[in-house]
Parts: C-alpha cells; sequence; structure tokens
C-alpha cells in the first residue's frame, strides 16, 4: 500500500496545453524520472518511469484508460494506485500532480522516503 | 480465543513440498503454525523453468512462484540457506546446520533429489557440474562467457534442454549418451531420430553409443574420453543422467526408504507424523520426477492433513514434453508397443508430424507426438480417464483436437475438481472453473491471465479450451472466441473489418463504441490492431492514430532494453556508397552512438541513441527511415547478382532497390522482408522472406510466407515471371492481398499456411483481380510519408514525443 507522504516538493513541469493526450512525457527530477500522462479524460497521473519487471520505459507505454502497458513485455499498470495487474505482481510509485491557474503542471516529489509502494 | 494451533514443519522448500503447504493454507488457514526450511537462498521457484532462464527467455525473478512476501502474508516462517540436518522422531524435532531447533507435531520431508554424478575419473575437476538448482544456471550462464565449448552427458530431457541453453548462451555443444536413440526412454525410435534432426538443424552435436570413460584436464576439465579411446573437447561438462530421492536425513532418523521415502496412499512414512512428498517419495514403488504427479500427491497430503475428506493417492499416469523451441514433442503413458497392444500411426515426413497413439483393450494407453502437439493434453485425459474407444473412428482420435466424438469437452467434465490442468503452474480443474464463472472469463487468454493456466509451457490450452465449452456450454465458441482480436471484445477480425467498411467507421474510439467493446479504450492488443484495419480500409482519408501505435512506431526508432533508441537509416537494396557511409560514421560521432552494427537486412543500426537527441541525429543523417522497427516493409536483401558475380543471370540489385523504393513505408500486418538473388544458387536467402525472387533461367521465380525467425519455414513457389515489371507487380498484388486479409500480427508465413499458398496464387494470377489490388496498393502507398522528414518539420511532434522536460 501506499501511503501518503508528508512533504512534497512541488515542482514545476510542463504546461497542461502542450502534453498531448495519452501520451507519456518523460520528466527528470534529479535522481527520479516520472511518465507523466494526460488522460483521455483530462486527467493526470504521473508515475515512475520504470517498470517493476525489467525497467520497461512506462513513458512510451499505450494508455488505455487509467492503464498504461509496458512497452516491453506487456505488464498492465494501473496509473492512480501504480499497482501492476494480476496474474502480474509488483507495483511503481505513483506522485501527486496538481495545475495551478496559468495551466501549468506541478509535479510533487517526497521529500521523506516515506512513499514506498 | 486461544485454539492452540499444531506446529507443522516442512523441509525443503522446493516445489512439491511448499506446493502441498499452500493448498493446505487455503484448506485449513487456521490449523497449523507453519515452519518451512530450505537450503537454497531463494523463496520457492518453478525448477521446470529454469531451462527457460538457461536459454535466456526469462530472468531468475520471473520464475519465483512464491515471493518472501507470501510467506509473510501467511504467517509462515521461512528459514532459507538452512539446512536441516537431523530429526529426533521421538521428542518430534528438528535441527538444522544453524542449530536451530523446532519442534512438529507434524512434518513433511520434501526434500526433493540429488542429481546423479557418474563416479568418472576426473569429476572431481573445475568445470564438472550437475543441471539442478538456479545456482547451476547461474554458473552455467557464466561460464558461458569465459568458455567455448560444453559437453552435456545424458540425452534425456534434461540434458537436451540444458544443451538448447548452452547454444543460447553461445557455446559449442555436444551431447554424448549412451544409447543410439535420445530421449529413449519418452520416445519411440521414429520420433527420437525426428527430434535428434531437429535438434542438429538447430546446431546441437550428437555422440550417440559413447561410454564416457574419464575426464582430462588439469585443474579444469578440457575433455571427455571415451571408452572407445576417443575424445571430445570440453571445457564445461554437465552430467543430466538421472537423480536419485534425497533421503540422507530420513534415513538417518529411521525412516523407512528403499530407495525412495516409502510412503503409502495418504503420503504417510512408517514413523508417526512425518510425511513425504515429491521426488524424494516413493509410493508403490515409483519415484516421480516430474511435477504434475508430485503436485497431485501434495494435494491429498493437504487434504489428509487438513483434515478433509478425501480419496487416497493412486499413482499417475506421466506426460512429458520437451521446452525447447522449435520442437514439440509430446509423450504420455506407456507408448511403446507391447503384446496386445495396437497403435494408430501417422507420418508425415513433409511436415515432420509423427503421431502414435497405443490401444490396449480399447483404450488408449499411450502416445508419442512429434511436430504437433497440440492432442497431447487430450489425450492424456483419455489416457487417464480410460475412455472405451471402440465407437471412435480411429483416425480421429488423432486429428480431432475438437470436441467431436463426444470426446474432450465431456472428458474434462468427469475430472476431479482437484484435477490439475496445468502441471507447470498447478492450476486445478476447480480453480479455472471458479474463475470462468465467477469472472466471466470466455477466452483462454483471459483465463491465462486470471490464473496462470497455460502460461507457462503451453500445453494444456487445448483442456483449458475444453474447460471453458464445459463451463460456458453454448455460449462458448471455441473457434470464435479463438478468433477473438482480444479480451476486449467478442468480435473477429473478419467481424471488425467487416464493420469498418459497411458501416463506415473512421477511427479506433468509434470502432469501440459501435462494437460494444468491454474495456472504453480497449488495450494494448486491439489498439494497434484497429488502427491498422482502419488505415487498410481507408488510407487516403484515415488519420493515422500515433497513441494506438506501439513505442516503435509512435517513435519511428526501435527502442532498446535499456530504455535507449536504435537508428536504421534506409538502404536501398543494401546498397550505398562512401558519402552515405562517411555521412552514417560522422552522425555516429557526432552523436557519440556507441555502438554501429550491420543488422541482418544489410543495412547500419546506430545504437544507443538517447531519444530526446532522435530528431536531431535523423536531421543530420538527412537519410529516410528505414523502417526497422514497424510493421512494415523492412529490408530487400540482395544479392550482387549480374553485375559482380559469375554465376548471376539476374541484375538482383537493381530490382531490390527498385522493389524497396517501391514499397517502402507500406503499412502491413505484420513486419515484412524481401530478398532478391541473381541466380538460383540464392546467395540473399530468398527462400526465408516474405516475398523471395530468384532470377532464373529466362525469367524470375517469385517465393511467398518464407520465413527465417522463430518459426522457419522455406517459402511456396507463388509465380514465375519474365520481366523486372511483372515482379513489381505480382508483388503488389500479393503484398496487398496479405495487407487485406491478414490478421494484425501475423507474419506471411502464417498466413499463406492459412489461407493456402494455391488460394494465394490463384487470386495473384487472376488478371482482374490482380489489377484492382494493384490499384489499391498504389493508393495506399500514394499517402505515405517519411516520418522522420515529419519529425524534423513538426515542432509539435518533437514537443509531444521526443522531449524529456529535466527539471533543475
Ligand atoms: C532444469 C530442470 C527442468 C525440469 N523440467 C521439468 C518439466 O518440464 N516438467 C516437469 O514436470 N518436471 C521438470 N523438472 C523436474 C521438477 O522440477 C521436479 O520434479 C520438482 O521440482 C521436484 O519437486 P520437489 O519439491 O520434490 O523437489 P525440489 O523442487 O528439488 O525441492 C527440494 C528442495 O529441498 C531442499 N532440501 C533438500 N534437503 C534439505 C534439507 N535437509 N533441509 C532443507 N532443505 C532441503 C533442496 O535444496 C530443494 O530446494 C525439471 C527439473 C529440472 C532441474
Ligand atoms: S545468388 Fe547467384 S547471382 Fe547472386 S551472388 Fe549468389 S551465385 Fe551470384
Ligand atoms: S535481435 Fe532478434 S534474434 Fe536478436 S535477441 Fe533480439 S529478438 Fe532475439
Ligand atoms: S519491463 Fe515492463 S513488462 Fe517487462
Amino acid at each position: 500500500m501506499k501511503t501518503q507522504a508528508e512533504q512534497v516538493v512541488w515542482v514545476q513541469a510542463v504546461s497542461y496545453e502542450d502534453l498531448a493526450f495519452n501520451t507519456g512525457k518523460t520528466i527528470r527530477y534529479q535522481d527520479e524520472e516520472v511518465a507523466l500522462f494526460k488522460l483521455r479524460s483530462g486527467k493526470l497521473q504521473a508515475i515512475q518511469n520504470r517498470c517493476p519487471h525489467k525497467e520497461g520505459v512506462l513513458a512510451e507505454g499505450i494508455v488505455c484508460d487509467d492503464h498504461v502497458f509496458c512497452p516491453m513485455h506487456d505488464r498492465k499498470i494501473h496509473l492512480p494506485s501504480g499497482l501492476v495487474q494480476a496474474p502480474d505482481t509488483g507495483c511503481v510509485k505513483t506522485y501527486h500532480t496538481r495545475v495551478d491557474d496559468e495551466g501549468t503542471i506541478y509535479i510533487g516529489f517526497p521529500t521523506s522516503e516515506e512513499m514506498a509502494c | 480465543m486461544t485454539v492452540k494451533k499444531e506446529k507443522l514443519v516442512l523441509v525443503g522448500n522446493g516445489m512439491a513440498g511448499v506446493n502441498a503447504v499452500e493448498h493446505l493454507l487455503k484448506l485449513a488457514p487456521d490449523k497449523y503454525e507453519v515452519t518451512i526450511f530450505g537450503s537454497e537462498p531463494h523463496p520457492n521457484y518453478n525448477r521446470i523453468l529454469l531451462s527457460y532462464v538457461l536459454s535466456g527467455d526469462s530472468k531468475v525473478e520471473d520464475i519465483v512462484i512464491h515471493p518472501y512476501e507470501w510467506y509473510a502474508t501467511n504467517n509462515i516462517t521461512l528459514y532459507t540457506n538452512q539446512t536441516v540436518t537431523s530429526i529426533d522422531t521421538v521428542t518430534q524435532t528438528v535441527t538444522s546446520d544453524k542449530g536451530l531447533t523446532v519442534s512438529y507435531d507434524k512434518l513433511i520431508l520434501a526434500t526433493g533429489s540429488n542429481p546423479f554424478m557418474i563416479p568418472l575419473p576426473g569429476a572431481d575437476k573445475e568445470g564438472v557440474m550437475a543441471y539442478r538448482t538456479i545456482r547451476d544456471c547461474e554458473i552455467m550462464i557464466e561460464s558461458a562467457k569465459k568458455y567455448k565449448k560444453a559437453i552435456v552427458i545424458g540425452g534425456g530431457l534434461l540434458g537436451l534442454e540444458a544443451a538448447r541453453g548452452f547454444l543460447n548462451l553461445g557455446m559449442k555443444v555436444d551431447v554424448v549418451h549412451i544409447v543410439d536413440t535420445i530421449m529413449e526412454r519418452q520416445l519411440d525410435r521414429t520420433a527420437s531420430k525426428m527430434l535428434q534432426a531437429a535438434l542438429e538443424e538447430q546446431g546441437i552435436h550428437f555422440l550417440l553409443e559413447k561410454q564416457s570413460a574419464e575426464i582430462i584436464g588439469d585443474k579444469r576439465v578440457t575433455g571427455l574420453k571415451f571408452k572407445d579411446g576417443t575424445v571430445a573437447e570440453a571445457d564445461l561438462i554437465v552430467m543430466a543422467v538421472g537423480i536419485r530421492p534425497n533421503v540422507a536425513l530420513a534415513k538417518e532418523a529411521g525412516v523407512e526408504c528403499n530407495p525412495g521415502i516409502i510412503v503409502n496412499d495418504y503420503l504417510q512414512t512408517n514413523v508417526p507424523n512425518v510425511f513425504a512428498v515429491g521426488e524424494c517419495a516413493m509410493h508403490r514403488g515409483i519415484a516421480y520426477g516430474l511435477v504434475a504427479p508430485l503436485y497431485e500427491q501434495g494435494a491429498v497430503l493437504a487434504k489428509h492433513l487438513a483434515g478433509v475428506e478425501t480419496g487416497p493417492y493412486e499413482g499417475s499416469i506421466l506426460y512429458t514434453k520437451l521446452k525447447v523451441s522449435g520442437v514439440d514433442v509430446f509423450s504420455g503413458g506407456q507408448f511403446v508397443d507391447a503384446e496386445g497392444t495396437k497403435a494408430i500411426r501417422i507420418h508425415d515426413e513433409f511436415t515432420g508430424v509423427y503421431k502414435k497413439v497405443v490401444i490396449k483393450e480399447n483404450k488408449i494407453i499411450g502416445a508419442v507426438l512429434f511436430g504437433d502437439t497440440a492432442d497431447g493434453t487430450r489425450l492424456m485425459q483419455m489416457i487417464r480417464e480410460e475412455t472405451d474407444i471402440s465407437g471412435m473412428s480411429k483416425t480421429s482420435i488423432l486429428t480431432d483436437s475438437g470436441g467431436g466424438s463426444g470426446g474432450a469437452a465431456s472428458g474434462v467434465a468427469d475430472m476431479k475438481n482437484d484435477a490439475i490442468i496445468c502441471g507447470c503452474n498447478g492450476v486445478t480443474k476447480g480453480t479455472i472453473c471458479s474463475a470462468i464463472r465467477d469472472q466471466g472469463l470466455t477466452t483462454v487468454d483471459e483465463v491465462k491471465n486470471c490464473t496462470t493456466a497455460s502460461r507457462s509451457c503451453g500445453g494444456c490450452k487445448p483442456l483449458v479450451s475444453d474447460l471453458l465449452a464445459f463451463t460456458l456450454g453454448d455460449s462458448y465458441d471455441k473457434n470464435a472466441a479463438k478468433e477473438t482480436i482480444c479480451g476486449c471484445t467478442t468480435h473477429t477480425r473478419d467481424e471488425v473489418v467487416a464493420a469498418i467498411r459497411d458501416k463506415g467507421l473512421s477511427n479506433v474510439r468509434e470502432v469501440m463504441n459501435v462494437m460494444a467493446w468491454k474495456n472504453e479504450e480497449g488495450c494494448s492488443k486491439c489498439r494497434p490492431a484497429l488502427n491498422y484495419y482502419l488505415g487498410m480500409i481507408s488510407p487516403e482519408t484515415y488519420k493515422d492514430d500515433s497513441t494506438s501505435r506501439f513505442v516503435n512506431e509512435r517513435m519511428h526508432a526501435n527502442i532498446q532494453k535499456d530504455g535507449t533508441y536504435s537508428v536504421v537509416p534506409r538502404i536501398y537494396g543494401g546498397v550505398t556508397n562512401p558519402t552515405e557511409l562517411k555521412r552514417i560514421a560522422e552522425v555516429a560521432e557526432q552523436f557519440n552512438v556507441p555502438t554501429v552494427k550491420f543488422t541482418g537486412g544489410q543495412r547500419l543500426d546506430l545504437l544507443g541513441v538517447k531519444k530526446e537527441d532522435l530528431t536531431a541525429m535523423w536531421e543530420a543523417l538527412d537519410m529516410p527511415s528505414g523502417y526497422a522497427y514497424g510493421k512494415a516493409l523492412r529490408t530487400v536483401k540482395t544479392c550482387v547478382g549480374e553485375t559482380f558475380c559469375r554465376f548471376g543471370t539476374g541484375d538482383s540489385m537493381a530490382v531490390g532497390i527498385e522493389l524497396e523504393k517501391r514499397f517502402e513505408r507500406l503499412n502491413t500486418p505484420a513486419k515484412v522482408k524481401l530478398a532478391v538473388s541473381g541466380c538460383p544458387r540464392n546467395c540473399a536467402e530468398s527462400g526465408i522472406k516474405d516475398l523471395g525472387v530468384v532470377s532464373v533461367d529466362g525469367g524470375w521465380e517469385l517465393y511467398a510466407g518464407g520465413n527465417g525467425g522463430v518459426k522457419v519455414r522455406v517459402g511456396d513457389l507463388l509465380a514465375t515471371v519474365k520481366t523486372e515489371q511483372e515482379i513489381i507487380e505480382y508483388t503488389e498484388a500479393y503484398l496487398q492481398y496479405y495487407r487485406e486479409t491478414g490478421k494484425y500480427g501475423e507474419r506471411t508465413s502464417e498466413w499463406v499456411h492459412r489461407v493456402g499458398i494455391e488460394h494465394v496464387r490463384e487470386v495473384v494470377m487472376n488478371e482482374e483481380e490482380r489489377k484492382q489490388l494493384c490499384e489499391r496498393m498504389d493508393k495506399a502507398l500514394s499517402v505515405t510519408q517519411d516520418p522522420w522528414k515529419q519529425a524534423i518539420d513538426s515542432k509539435k511532434i518533437q514537443r509531444d514525443l521526443y522531449e524529456v522536460v529535466e527539471i533543475k
């Protein structure tokens, strides 16, 4: 289970307008790499950019509803929870996102190690 | 409530023991406090799949059955890397090599077996080993990096899988076997010889009727000497000559063994409260060495320990399947001819298929299948159920893999709920049926995804299909269900294509809406397929949906396993010039490309490029995309032909270049490779291409549906034509017909096999049809554009697909 991180730094990523639907964007911040998605519904989802199976690059996966399929071996990952779908197991970190009035997307990076999955 | 739990100790963290515990936990979750000891430093893993780890198809972490969390969640105390060294059956305790003593109320011994090592002189040298554990597997993989030549002693199942693994690891390998047929305990002579030929084709070398005498070398082995005086070189020797039940611990404690731990029908030993299961156990005189029977034993033991009523374990009928890609072998029951038996045989030397079913008193008692093993599980079922076949037509027993003759589906009906359907993963009939019912599954794939049945070797697929038929009744249409595009829909490819045409559907989401897809946005299987069908049907109006393309096709570069990309510029017909070469070299330098490789299709592959560098690199290259990534025309391989070759009669280079220029960028159901050879010597290997062209006396031969990939297939002669113009015309018609009737993902080799070469020939030869196909091909080609150029010209494409945002 995911425990909510207490402390989050919000960093400015890209503009909401400039993000293509259902196409992952790679965001690097310090040591972390995030795959940011704008779903067809308009919702944003951000997850760790490496598949727990063999580190497939998730930003490059096919997005269907709120799942992304890993481009490497097709593991199906639930974007809101980061959980790999059965029969496979595992999970990826998820990140909070928010959009300001200007339409800029921010991604929340936890400052503590608490955001395990 | 304080009901005191009984203490259950399991010695041996392997497949049989842990499976029994798993069952037990389901039946009586609160009855026992479980402790498990295992000598190996791993959680429970699937030993069967080691061969896939060795061959590089799986990684160690892929074959773990129960990860550490499983033990934790089920409150099991697990001691890995710890060997139980003594049992005190009076005080009921076990003690480990680390000095830990644990008491038990019930004890299960599941210590498996030890590989048998022939006591040859020199067997203690470095580089002589067994093949049993993850550790062995790792040593073999490590050795392959340093050493070049392996010998496997033993031509049985295990030895052959090891040998295949060595080939994959890039080593040369000899298989030494004492008699003149391999897998002689599972195969009859005909099948054995066919298997040998198939494996020789793959590169395994056999030394049959050879008795090993001595292992030679100083510290490390350098070779193997035989009784006949000959010597074979080796820097690694694996013995795969059999196993011995691992009973030292049991014997020491006074548990009766001969040679395995003697158990009764409830897996009890002669010592109270001590049970044995798995390869270490000997039941009615038999110690089993395969997983399926061990799981059957485990199921009985679990019920017994749970206090649930259960019938006795009465022994198992064995079956085996060799896990080597490219060869399908199955054998089960008693398959050798004997007095009072009759056999049905099918032996098709053209397709390399051999099937034999042994019958005694109107019952099938054994079978051997080579080349086509689809019937295996069904036949096993008939053997187990002792189906009376007197009413069946003899040949239909073999060829009817469907329900027919009241056979299969009713076969599964009679099976008990705890019968194992999938031996690799130990999935029972009950589990599968309730998953089908509770989760509304309708296809084999869905069952696979939900229950893992048929996920490993796939041998049980036909049975899973029968279970679907049995559980869903008439609503399950075997053929239709197999054919649906994916689990999101009940529609077949043909139905979808017809609907797109008839209803004029114009985009992926519309198809899903109109055809009542179960998932609103589909999945990674149907989305790319629909995108292809839509584009194929309306090339001029359909707007390609990049979000429905796999990463390679969306990015127009091949993603590599480390997340970098490779760039392959088009080199028409494999012919280039110094200017082009220089440019490629310069770009490779400019972008620090770590590896430049010639591909199998005569082009240069620039490997290890970062995604954010791709567009700049293409701009600098200023060459068209080679489509090395697409379900599209890849390359046209050519030989040097009449221009340079002393045998050449046709201008293979010119024809190849012309074909490549004509069909580059064409979307097809699966990748398409072409080749042109200047004479029947066929140096461009035209026989194993989707379309191969060969210059012959007075014209050209066209070969269709060849493939050099996983399943090698030699192309069929499609047509013989006179002129180069005709080559183009026939190729257009052929490829367009494939585009229109092929399933997405289906290579021409599979497609030609499915629809029949005669049919394709008829279509292509028919002048009127050919003309129309060519016209439609013309349309499809008229709108293509080079994707690299598009990316260079479009800031939006660059931003959407290739940009990486670095913060700070
Ligand atoms: C490479 C390979 C391929 C195979 N392919 C197939 C196949 O395709 N189909 C098939 O049906 N079967 C196959 N088999 C056979 C199958 O794996 C075995 O039949 C099965 O694993 C046996 O299960 P088990 O639990 O009895 O023994 P194991 O799985 O061997 O488990 C026994 C465990 O007990 C541990 N142990 C032993 N003594 C002690 C002790 N005193 N204290 C603590 N721990 C101890 C051992 O370290 C071992 O981990 C294959 C085997 C190998 C090696
Ligand atoms: S196929 Fe014939 S023409 Fe081409 S290189 Fe070989 S021998 Fe020469
Ligand atoms: S390039 Fe082809 S053959 Fe080589 S490792 Fe990859 S898939 Fe296998
Ligand atoms: S790396 Fe993601 S599925 Fe294998």
